[in-house]
C-alpha cells in the first residue's frame, strides 16, 4: 500500500490528509467523512499508531467536524483491524465523549455503545469498563453525562461471561448511584434519562432493590428539570415489572409525578400517557389513570392541558373494551365537553386534531348524541386553527354518522376559513377542499362551494392562485370531465377576457392543470381557441405563458389541431419582438418535434438571468 | 457554526497575549488597612491595554469605558466588557513556588471583539456594540464559556487554550513550499507537537432576534440547561443550546403603550432554585416568579415592595425609587436591590419591607435638581454581596464605592483612582463633608466630581478580592494576606 513506487493512487490521499487540519471547515469535514479510505491508504497498523492518536487529541475543532468524526469511528472496527483491536478506538472516542457540545458527546456515546458490542468479553472488561469508569468519576459533568449512556451496553456482556458477575454488577450499580446523586443537574438529567435503559439490562431483583430506590430520589429531585425526565424511567420500568409489584413499587411515584407542583413535570406525565397506559395495564389504568386524566384535562396550566388533550383518542382507544364506553361517557367526556369552551387556543385545537376520532370508538348514537353538539360548537369557534383541525379530520366522522348531519354549520366554516384575512389559513382549506367536496357530494359542491373554488382563482396571493388551480384539478378528477364542461371551464375560460393580465394568466394556469383531466374534446374544442386567442396579448407574460400552455397541452391535442392551428401560433411567437416569448415559443416548437428546427436557434443563448430580469420587469408594471 | 462576529484568530490572539503580557504594569501590593477590610491593591490598567494594542491613539475614548464587570464561580477569572464591544478576561497568577507573593494578581488572559455596531433597516436603528452584561456559565470542560450581550443579541463565547499544534504536510514541505506530487511516496499523518500556550475566543451561539426593547440583563439558571434575558418590558427564557427559539415567561407591555407605567429594570435567577427567578422594576418594587405554578409567569408569586413615606414624597420620589440593580444573595435567601440612594436588603419571606435599608450617598438628596438636569439621576449603578453575603459593595460618585458590613452595621467610602491609591499604598476611607465645617482629608459635597462614577464592581465568589469598573480604568484590590 503506503510506499508503492510512483504510485498515482497516493495522491488523493496526501489531499485527503493534508485537508484534515485545512483552514476551511468545509474541507476538513470532507477529508473526516472520507476517513475511511484514509485509514484503507495507511493500513490497518499505521491506523492505530499514527491516525487515531492524531484524532485523540483532534478535539478542537468544529462541532460538526467533530460529530463527523464521532459517527465515522463508530463504524471503525475493520479498519483498525477488527475486534481484536477495537479497543484502540477508545481513547479518541473518549475525548469526544468530553466535549461541551451535547450532539457530539451523544453521537460519541452512539459510537462508543456500538463498538462496545464487537469487544470480546475481556477486552470489555480489560479496556471498555476502566472507561466508564474513568468517565463515570471525571472532574467535568460532561464526562459524566456521558457515562451515564454507557452503563446499560457494557456490563450485562460483561457480567455473563465472566466469572465476576456479581461484583461487576454491584460496581455499577454503585456508579450509577453516584451519577444519580451527582452535584450537578446535568448528571442527574443524564441518569433519568438513561435509568429505564439501564433498569433494562439488570434482572428483576436488582431492578426492584436497587433501581427502585434511584428512581424514586430522581422523582422527587429538588430541580423539575430532573424529575420530568424521571416519569420517562418510569414508563420504562413500569413495562418491566410484574403486575403484582407495580403497585408498591412505582405507582406511587407516578401518582406523584401526575399531581407535581411544577407544570413541566404534569405535562411529562400527560405527555408519556399512552406509553403509561400500555405499561401498567388494564386495571391500575381504570382505578388510577382515569381520574390521573382526568385531572390533567383540567390542569390548571394551559400546556398540560394542550398535552392531555393530544392524548385524548389514544387514551380512550386503548381503554380496556369491557368498560371504554362507561368510562368515556362517565369520566371523558364531561372534562373534554369543558375543554371545548377552553380559554386558551392552543388546547381548543389540540382537543379539535383528535376529538373526531371519538366518534368511531363511541358509535353513531353517541356521536350524535353527545359529540355532534362539540364538533358543531368547535367549527364555530373564533381560532381558525381550531376550526381547521375539525374540517381536516371530518373523515372519521363521515363513516360514523355521514357528513350531512354537519353541513348546516360546516358551511358558514368553511366560508369563513375561505375569506380567512391570513392567507396560510386559506391556502389551508383550500387543500381541504377535495377532501370535503367527495363527501359532502356534487349537488352540495354545486350549490354551496364552487363559488368559493372560483373566488380563489383570483386571489390576490399567488400561492392560493396556485393552489386553486391544483384544487380544480383534483375536483375534476373527482367529479369527471362533464361536471367540469359544465360548471367550471366557462368560468375559467372567461377569465381570459378579464382586464387583469393575472387573472388572465391564472385561466393559461389552470388551462395546464386541467387539460389532461378534461381529455381531448374539451381541450381541443374549448380550451384551444381561447388560448390561441390570447396570443396576441399585449403583456409579453401572457404571451409567453401561452407558449408554455401549448406545450403543455401539446399531448393531450389530436396532431391535426397541432399542425393546423397551434403550429402557427407558435411560429408567430417564435419572431416575437419580447426575447423571453420567443425563447418558450421555440421551446414549445422543439419540444413538441412540430418540425426541424435550424440548428442557429439553438447557437443563440438565452441568459438565466435576463430572463429573470424580464419576469421582474413585467410583474411589477400592471 | 461561523459567527457575525469575526472569531479571534488564534494568531491575533497569541500576539495580543504576549505583549500584553510583557507590556504591562505589574505591580505588587503592599498592605493596607482600610476601616474592616483589609485590601491589597493591585491595578491593572484597561485604558493602557485597549490603546497599545487595540486602539491607535493614546487618549481614553467613549469605547474604553468598562461597562460590565464579573468574575467566574470559582473566582480565577476576571471578565470585563466595555462601550467598545469588547471583552477581557484575567486570569488569576497561579501559585507559584518561587513568588508566593504574586498569588491573587490577574492578568490578561483572553481578548476578543465580542459584538459589532449593527444598523437594523428594518427598524432604522442603531445597535450599538456595548457589553452591557457577562454572565460565566458553570465549568463543563477544561475550557471556559461566557454569555456577553448587547441591546439586542446574546452571545456564548467559549475561551480555550491550546498548547498543540499538527506538524507535516504531504503535498508541502516544512516552509511552506508545494512539493512535487510525482515525489510523493509514501504518506504522512500530521503529528501534534507542543507548542507556547495559546488562548482562542470562539463564538459558540448567537441567540438573537428575540428583544423588541434592550436587553439589561441576562442570568443563567442553576440547571446549567437554560438562561434568561430581561429588556425593558419583556423575559425570554433560553435554552443553551437552541439559538432559533425562546419561550417569553414575562411580558408586561400594556396593549396601549401610553398606557406604559413601569419597565423592568433587571432580573436573576435564584442561585439554587431552578424555577425561581426575581425581576425588578421602575417602581421600585420586585416581582419573584415561580415557573412551576405556569409556562407565564405574568402573575408573580411574591411582590417585594416599600411602602412610602409621605412625608418624603417629592418630584423626584418616582425617579430615585426605581431599582437599578437587584441581586440575591448566594445563600438565595435573601435579595439585594439599588436604587438611587440606597441598597436594601430583603428577606425572601418578608414581602411588606427590606430587612436592611443603607444609604450610599445620602448627602445627594439635596442636590436631585441639579443631578436631573445633568441626568445623572438616572444612573445605573449595580451593587454585589461578598462570598459569605456579610458585606455588600455598591458604587458612587467621584470614584468612590461603598461598603456595609451588614452584622457590624459598619460602611467605609472607598476610593479607586491612581492619584489616590498607588499600588503599595494604603487605601484609605474618604468621607464625604456635609454641610459645616470641613475637616482635613474631608471632601465636600460640591466638589464631587459626577463625570467620574463606580457603577460595576465585582466581588470574588469565596475571597476579598474586589473589582471596580471606573470609567476606563479596571482597580482590583485584596483583603490583606498575613
Amino acid at each position: 500500500m503506503a510506499g508503492a513506487e510512483g504510485d498515482d493512487s497516493l495522491y488523493p490521499i496526501a489531499v485527503l490528509i493534508d485537508e484534515l487540519r485545512n483552514e476551511d471547515v468545509q474541507l476538513r469535514l470532507n477529508s473526516i467523512k472520507k476517513l475511511s479510505t484514509i485509514a484503507l491508504a495507511l493500513g490497518v497498523e499505521r491506523t492505530r499508531t499514527e491516525l487515531l492518536p492524531f484524532l485523540t487529541d483532534t478535539i478542537y475543532d468544529e462541532d460538526e467536524v467533530l460529530l463527523a468524526l464521532a459517527e465515522q469511528l463508530g463504524s471503525f472496527t475493520v479498519l483498525v483491524g477488527g475486534p481484536e483491536f477495537v479497543h484502540c478506538l477508545l481513547p479518541p472516542l473518549e475525548s469526544l465523549a468530553t466535549v461541551e457540545e451535547t450532539v457530539v458527546r451523544d453521537k460519541a456515546v452512539e459510537s462508543l455503545r456500538k463498538i462496545s458490542q464487537e469487544h470480546s468479553p475481556v477486552d470489555l472488561e480489560v479496556h471498555f469498563v476502566p472507561l466508564v469508569k474513568r468517565l463515570a468519576s471525571g472532574d467535568w459533568f460532561t464526562s459524566r453525562t456521558s457515562a451515564c449512556g454507557l452503563f446499560g451496553v457494557c456490563y450485562p456482556r460483561v457480567s455473563i461471561m465472566t466469572h465476576t458477575f456479581e461484583s461487576t454488577l454491584i460496581t455499577a450499580v454503585m456508579h450509577f448511584r453516584t451519577l444519580c446523586s451527582d452535584d450537578t443537574p446535568m448528571v442527574r438529567r443524564a441518569a433519568s434519562s438513561k435509568l429505564g435503559e439501564f433498569a433494562k439490562v439488570l434482572e428483576l431483583d436488582y431492578v426492584k432493590s436497587d433501581i427502585i430506590p434511584l428512581f424514586t430520589a430522581l422523582a422527587s429531585d429538588e430541580q423539575d428539570s430532573v424529575r420530568l425526565l424521571a416519569v420517562e424511567a418510569g414508563v420504562s420500568i413500569a413495562a418491566l415489572l410484574p403486575q403484582e409489584d407495580l403497585e408498591d413499587l412505582v405507582m406511587p411515584t407516578l401518582r406523584q409525578a401526575a399531581e407535581d407542583k411544577s407544570w413541566r413535570v404534569r405535562y411529562m406525565v400527560a405527555d408519556k400517557f399512552s406509553e403509561l397506559q400500555k405499561a401498567v395495564g388494564p386495571e391500575i389504568t381504570k382505578n388510577d389513570l382515569v381520574p390521573a386524566f382526568q385531572n390533567l384535562l383540567k390542569d390548571c396550566e394551559a400546556e398540560v392541558r394542550t398535552a392531555a388533550a393530544n392524548k385524548v383518542k389514544v387514551f380512550c382507544e386503548s381503554l380496556p373494551e369491557d368498560s371504554r364506553e362507561t368510562i368515556i361517557m362517565t369520566h371523558i367526556l364531561p372534562c373534554v365537553k369543558e375543554l371545548v369552551s377552553d380559554t386558551n387556543q392552543h388546547v381548543k385545537s389540540a382537543l379539535a386534531s383528535v376529538i373526531m376520532g371519538l366518534s368511531t370508538i363511541l358509535g353513531k348514537d353517541n356521536t350524535v348524541e353527545h359529540l355532534l353538539p362539540l364538533f358543531l360548537v368547535q367549527l364555530k369557534d373564533e381560532y381558525p386553527e381550531v376550526r381547521l383541525n375539525i374540517i381536516s379530520n371530518l373523515d372519521c366522522v363521515n363513516e360514523v354518522i355521514g357528513i350531512r348531519q354537519l353541513s348546516q354549520s360546516l358551511l358558514p366554516a368553511i366560508v369563513e376559513l375561505a375569506e380567512d384575512a391570513k392567507w396560510r389559513v386559506r391556502l389551508a382549506i383550500i387543500e381541504y377542499m377535495p377532501l370535503l367536496a367527495g363527501q359532502l357530494g356534487v349537488e352540495f359542491f354545486d350549490e354551496k362551494l364552487n363559488s368559493l373554488c372560483m373566488a380563489w382563482l383570483i386571489d390576490h396571493v399567488y400561492a392560493i392562485r396556485e393552489a386553486a388551480t391544483c384544487n380544480l384539478m383534483k375536483l375534476v378528477e373527482k367529479f369527471g370531465a362533464e361536471w367540469a364542461q359544465n360548471t367550471i371551464v366557462p368560468k375559467v375560460l372567461g377569465m381570459a377576457n378579464d382586464s387583469n393580465y393575472l387573472h388572465r394568466m391564472t385561466t393559461l394556469f389552470c388551462i395546464n392543470a386541467l387539460s389532461e383531466v378534461c381529455g381531448q374534446e374539451i381541450t381541443t374544442k374549448h380550451m384551444l381557441p381561447v388560448v390561441l386567442k390570447m396570443s396576441t396579448d399585449q403583456v409579453a407574460n401572457v404571451r409567453f405563458n401561452v407558449a408554455r400552455c401549448l406545450q403543455k397541452i401539446g399531448p393531450v391535442l389530436d396532431s391535426s389541431a397541432l399542425q393546423a392551428e397551434v403550429k402557427p401560433v407558435l411560429e408567430k411567437l417564435a419572431t416575437d419582438q419580447d426575447m423571453d416569448v420567443k425563447y418558450f415559443a421555440l421551446e414549445a416548437i422543439s419540444g413538441m418535434y412540430l418540425f426541424n428546427l435550424p440548428t442557429y436557434i439553438f447557437s443563440e443563448t438565452f441568459s438565466f438571468s435576463s430572463i429573470l430580469f424580464f419576469f421582474f420587469s413585467f410583474s411589477l408594471s400592471p | 457554526t461561523s459567527a457575525a462576529a469575526p472569531p479571534v484568530t488564534s494568531q491575533t490572539c497569541q500576539t495580543l497575549h504576549d505583549s500584553l503580557f510583557q507590556s504591562m504594569d505589574l505591580d505588587r501590593g503592599t498592605w493596607i488597612d482600610s476601616a474592616f477590610l483589609s485590601l491589597r491593591f493591585s491595578e491593572l490598567d484597561t485604558r493602557k491595554i485597549n490603546n497599545s494594542f487595540l486602539r491607535d491613539h493614546s487618549y481614553a475614548t467613549e469605547a474604553d469605558i468598562i461597562s460590565t464587570v464579573e468574575f467566574n464561580s470559582t473566582g480565577e477569572l476576571l471578565a470585563t466588557g466595555d462601550k467598545g464591544g469588547r471583552v477581557v478576561v484575567f486570569q488569576r497568577e497561579q501559585e507559584s513556588k518561587n513568588q508566593p507573593h504574586r498569588r491573587g494578581e490577574y492578568n490578561v488572559y483572553s481578548t476578543f471583539q465580542s459584538h459589532e455596531p449593527e444598523f437594523d433597516y428594518l427598524k432604522s436603528l442603531e445597535i450599538e456594540e456595548k457589553i452591557n452584561k457577562i454572565r460565566w456559565l458553570p465549568q463543563q470542560n477544561a475550557a471556559y464559556f461566557l454569555l456577553s450581550t448587547n441591546d439586542k443579541t446574546v452571545k456564548l463565547w467559549k475561551i480555550s487554550e491550546r498548547d498543540k499544534r499538527p506538524e507535516g504536510y504531504n503535498l508541502k514541505d516544512e516552509e511552506g513550499r508545494i512539493r512535487d506530487p510525482t515525489t510523493i511516496t509514501s504518506l504522512r499523518v500530521p503529528v501534534l507537537r507542543p507548542m507556547d500556550l495559546m488562548v482562542e475566543a470562539t463564538p459558540r451561539r448567537i441567540f438573537s432576534n428575540a428583544h423588541t426593547y434592550h436587553i439589561n440583563s441576562i442570568s443563567v439558571n442553576s440547571d446549567y440547561e437554560t438562561y434568561m434575558s430581561t429588556d425593558d418590558l419583556r423575559i425570554n427564557l433560553w435554552n443553551l443550546e437552541i439559538t432559533n427559539r425562546s419561550f417569553n415567561i414575562v411580558d408586561i407591555k400594556p396593549a396601549n403603550m401610553e398606557e406604559l407605567t413601569e419597565v423592568i429594570t433587571a432580573a436573576e435567577f435564584h442561585p439554587n432554585q431552578c424555577n425561581t427567578f426575581v425581576y425588578s422594576s421602575s417602581k421600585g418594587s420586585i416581582r419573584l416568579c415561580d415557573m412551576r405554578t405556569s409556562a407565564l409567569c405574568d402573575n408573580h408569586s411574591k411582590l417585594f415592595e416599600e411602602p412610602e413615606d409621605p412625608s418624603n414624597r417629592s418630584f423626584f420620589s418616582e425617579i430615585i425609587s426605581s431599582i437599578s440593580d437587584v441581586k440575591f444573595s448566594h445563600s438565595g435567601r435573601y435579595l439585594m436591590t439599588r436604587d438611587y440612594l440606597t441598597v436594601k436588603v430583603w428577606d425572601i419571606n418578608m414581602e411588606s419591607r427590606p430587612l436592611e435599608t443603607y444609604q450610599v450617598h445620602d448627602y445627594l438628596r439635596s442636590k436631585l435638581c441639579s443631578l436631573y438636569e445633568n441626568d445623572f439621576i438616572f444612573d445605573k449603578f449595580e451593587c454585589v454581596w461578598n462570598g459569605t453575603d456579610s458585606v455588600l459593595m455598591t458604587g458612587s460618585y467621584n470614584n468612590f464605592f461603598r461598603m456595609f458590613d451588614r452584622n457590624t452595621k459598619r460602611d467605609v467610602t472607598l476610593e479607586a483612582s491612581r492619584e489616590n491609591s498607588k499600588p503599595r499604598a494604603i487605601l484609605k476611607p474618604r468621607k464625604v463633608c456635609v454641610g459645616g465645617k470641613r475637616r482635613k482629608d474631608e471632601i465636600s459635597v460640591d466638589s464631587l466630581d459626577f463625570s467620574k462614577k463606580i457603577l460595576h464592581t465585582a466581588w470574588h465568589p469565596n475571597e476579598n478580592i474586589i473589582a471596580v469598573a471606573a470609567t476606563n480604568n479596571l482597580y482590583i484590590f485584596q483583603d490583606k494576606v498575613n
